[in-house]
C-alpha cells in the first residue's frame, strides 16, 4: 500500500465518475492540441509551398485569391491573362525566372496544372517512375495522386472541367500518365502536372476543332514560351522570382499600374491570411479554454463531493497514524492522476482527430494535414494539464489536511 | 532505604501503561467534561462503563491521542503524548495505539487486505503480507481478504476492524462500544477475541461501553456518571 495505490483505489471505486472527468478534461486538451498542430502545419505549408516565389502575376481581382489558386491550389483563379502580355514580364530585367501556369481542369478533384519543368524544380520534385511529359496530353502525377487513386505509368484518364470532382468532363480526351513523382512533402504531391499546351489542347478540342500549330510538347521550359508565337493563347498566372530583392519595391507597382494584370506577393498575402485566420483560431482557443475550465470545475466538484463522503475515511487514516501532509498529498494525487490521464488522452485524441480531418476533408488534404506530427509544446500542454489538475484539487486537499479527527468520529 | 524506594518507583513506572491525571476537556460548543484519573498497568484490562453523555467518548478520544484535553496530563508508556509535535503524535498513535470504533469505519474503496495494509503503511511500517495473512486467519477472515469491506456482514466487518487495530502490535488497544449492537452470543465472541488479541500482543485493553452485560467479565471497572459532563 502506498499513496498512489490508495488514490487509485478511490478513483477505481467511482470509475464512471472518474472516466467522465477524464473524458471531459481530455476534450479540452484535444482541442488545444489540434489548434497547436493546425497552426504549425498551416504555417509550415503556407511558407514552404511559397518558397522561391517572390510574386505571382495573374488577372486582376483579389490578391489572396490569386495566391490561393496559383500557389496552394485551393481557390478558383481570378481569370486568365494573355501570353503575349505575360511574355513582356518574362523578359523584364527584374525577373530572374517566370514560370507560367495554366489551370482549369481536374481529375477526381486533383488539379491538373499546365506548367514547365521549372515548376517541378521549385519543389525539388524528381521523377520516380517513367519520364516527364514530352508531348501534349502526357501527364506526370504527384506521389499522393498516384498512390491514392492507384494510377500507374501507362494509364489513361479523363479530366473534368473546373476544380472540383463531378464537373462536366472532357470526354475521351485521352490523357496518358507518363510519369510519377517522388514524394516532396509539398503541394506538388497532390497535383497532376503537364505542359501548358495540354491545357490549351484540352480546351481547344472542346471549344472549337481548330487545329492550332502547337508544338508537340517538347517545349517545356520557361524559355521555350518566349520563342513560340502563341500570342493569342492565355495562361492563368506567372510565378516570378526576382533578380534581386530591390525589385520587390518596384515590380508589383509596375505590374499593377502599367498592365491589365495584378501582382501579388505571397509573403504579404500569407501574413494577411494568417491574421484573418488568427481571429478564428483565437476564438477556438477561447472555446478550448472554456472547455478546460468546465472540466476543471468538474474535477473540483467531484473531489469536493468525495471529501464529504470520505470524511470518516480521512479521519481513520489520521487515527492510523497518517499525518496531515500525507492526507493532503493523497487528495492532490487524485487530481493529478485524473488530469494526467486526461492530458495524455487529450493529446492522443488530438492527433487522431487531426489525422481524421486530414483524411476526411479534401481541403485539408491540400494542406497536408496530418496527425503524425509531434511538437515539444505538447509536453508543455501535458505539464500545464497536470498543474491545472493539482490546482483544482488544492481546496479539497486542504479540507483533507484540516480534518478534525475526534470531531468527525464523534458524529455518527 | 532511598535506593529501594527509587527502585520501587522505577518498577512502578515500568509497570504503568496509562496515566491520566486531573484532566478536563472543554468543547468549543461550551460543553465541559471532567475526566476521572486513570492508571492502568501493562497488559491490564479495563472497562469504562457509563451511559451516553457521561463523557465516555471524550475519554476514549483523549486516550487514543486524537483529542487534546484542555487541561491535565496523559502519559502512555512514559510518553507525554500531547507534548509531542503533531506529526510525532500521529506516528506514535499509528504505531502504538489500536482503536476499534463502534461504527467500524472501514475503508470501502479498499479490500480487507488493503485495509490492513493501509494500517501498516499509515504507521510507517514496511508492508508485511505474512502478518496480514496470519492475523486474518486468527480472526477467521482468511477467505475474505480480497473482498471489499462494504460486501462483508456486520460480524465480519467487526473482525476486520479488530484485525486493523492489532495490525501493528499496539501497546494500547481501545474499543468503543464493541458489543452494543450484538446479541449475547456474538457479544461474548467479540469480547473473547479482543481479550485474546490483547493477550497476544501484550496490549493494555480498554473498552468503553454502556452495555451492562459486559460488566461481569472485567475485574477492573471505572463507572462514569452523567454529572461528569455539564453544559455551561
Amino acid at each position: 500500500m502506498n499513496l498512489i495505490k490508495l488514490s487509485f483505489s478511490y478513483l477505481r471505486r467511482r470509475a464512471l465518475n472518474t472516466l467522465l472527468n477524464i473524458l471531459l478534461f481530455s476534450f479540452g486538451i484535444a482541442t488545444i492540441t489540434i489548434l497547436l498542430l493546425f497552426s504549425y502545419q498551416l504555417e509550415d505549408n503556407l511558407y514552404k509551398n511559397a518558397e522561391g516565389i517572390d510574386v505571382v502575376v495573374g488577372a486582376k481581382g483579389s490578391p489572396i485569391q490569386l495566391i490561393l489558386s496559383s500557389i496552394y491550389h485551393i481557390d478558383n483563379p481570378t481569370g486568365n491573362i494573355k501570353l503575349s502580355e505575360a511574355k513582356q514580364l518574362m523578359n523584364h530585367p527584374m525577373v530572374a525566372s517566370a514560370t507560367p501556369l495554366a489551370l482549369g481542369d481536374n481529375y477526381l478533384g486533383y488539379r491538373i496544372v499546365g506548367s514547365t519543368t521549372e515548376y517541378l524544380d521549385k519543389y525539388s520534385a524528381t521523377v520516380r517512375e517513367g519520364t516527364l511529359w514530352n508531348h501534349e496530353f502526357e501527364l506526370v502525377l504527384g506521389a499522393d495522386v498516384a498512390r491514392n487513386e492507384g494510377l500507374q505509368v501507362g494509364d489513361t484518364i479523363v479530366s473534368g472541367h473546373g476544380f472540383s470532382e463531378g464537373g462536366s468532363s472532357h470526354d475521351d480526351n485521352g490523357l496518358i500518365v507518363v510519369g510519377i513523382l517522388e514524394p516532396t512533402g509539398t503541394i506538388a504531391d497532390r497535383l497532376i502536372l503537364t505542359g501548358v499546351e495540354t491545357m490549351w489542347g484540352i480546351h481547344m478540342e472542346s471549344e472549337e476543332e481548330e487545329d492550332h500549330d502547337h508544338t508537340d510538347g517538347r517545349s517545356i521550359t520557361n524559355e521555350s514560351y518566349l520563342a513560340t508565337e502563341f500570342d493569342q493563347e492565355q495562361i492563368t498566372s506567372l510565378l516570378i522570382r526576382y533578380q534581386n530583392p530591390l525589385a520587390a519595391a518596384q515590380f508589383p507597382r509596375f505590374v499593377n499600374d502599367q498592365t491589365s494584370m495584378q501582382a501579388a506577393a505571397p509573403a504579404v498575402e500569407v501574413t494577411r491570411l494568417l491574421t484573418l485566420l488568427g481571429v478564428g483560431l483565437s476564438s477556438i482557443r477561447f472555446f478550448a479554454l472554456v472547455l478546460i475550465l468546465a472540466s476543471v470545475l468538474g474535477i473540483f466538484i467531484a473531489l469536493l463531493n468525495s471529501m464529504k463522503e470520505r470524511k470518516y475515511d480521512l479521519a481513520i487514516m489520521r487515527t492510523l497514524g497518517g499525518s496531515r501532509l500525507k492526507l493532503f498529498n493523497h487528495v492532490i494525487l487524485e487530481g493529478a492522476m485524473i488530469s494526467l490521464a486526461g492530458g495524455l488522452l487529450g493529446i492522443v485524441l488530438g492527433h487522431i482527430a487531426m489525422e481524421g480531418i486530414g483524411v476526411l476533408f479534401a481541403e485539408a488534404q491540400q494542406f497536408a494535414v496530418t496527425g503524425y506530427d509531434f511538437h515539444s509544446e505538447e509536453v508543455v500542454i501535458l505539464l500545464l494539464a497536470l498543474g491545472i489538475g493539482i490546482l483544482s484539487s488544492l481546496v479539497p486537499a486542504l479540507l483533507a489536511y484540516k480534518t478534525d479527527i475526534a470531531e468527525t468520529l464523534s458524529k455518527t | 532505604m532511598g535506593g529501594v524506594f527509587s527502585l520501587c518507583r522505577e518498577k512502578l513506572r515500568e509497570m504503568t501503561m496509562i496515566q491520566l491525571r486531573d484532566s478536563h476537556h472543554r468543547y468549543n460548543s461550551g460543553t465541559e467534561v471532567n475526566l476521572p484519573d486513570l492508571q492502568v498497568d501493562k497488559g491490564e484490562h479495563l472497562l469504562i462503563l457509563g451511559l451516553s453523555g457521561s463523557g465516555k467518548s471524550t475519554l476514549l478520544h483523549i486516550l487514543a491521542g486524537i483529542l487534546r484535553p484542555t487541561k491535565g496530563s496523559y502519559l502512555i508508556d512514559g510518553t507525554d503524548l500531547y507534548s509531542l509535535s503533531e506529526s510525532r503524535r500521529d506516528q506514535f498513535r499509528g504505531r502504538h495505539i489500536g482503536v476499534i470504533f463502534q461504527q467500524m469505519h472501514l475503508i470501502n474503496s479498499l479490500t480487507v487486505k488493503e485495509n490492513l495494509k493501509l494500517a501498516q503503511y499509515m504507521a510507517g511500517h514496511k508492508p508485511d503480507d505474512s502478518k496480514v495473512i496470519r492475523i486474518c486467519s486468527e480472526l477467521d477472515i482468511s477467505d475474505k481478504v480480497d473482498t471489499y469491506t462494504d460486501e462483508l456482514s456486520q460480524g465480519q466487518k467487526q473482525r476486520v476492524s479488530i484485525a486493523r487495530a492489532v495490525m501493528n502490535d499496539p501497546l494500547l488497544l481501545l474499543a468503543d462500544e464493541p458489543t452494543s449492537s450484538l446479541d449475547d452470543i456474538r457479544s461474548g465472541e467479540v469480547l473473547s477475541l479482543l481479550k485474546s488479541q490483547a493477550k497476544r500482543t501484550g496490549a493494555t485493553l480498554i473498552i468503553s461501553t454502556h452495555d451492562q452485560r459486559v460488566k461481569d467479565q472485567f475485574l477492573n471497572r471505572v463507572e462514569l456518571d452523567a454529572q461528569n459532563q455539564e453544559e455551561v
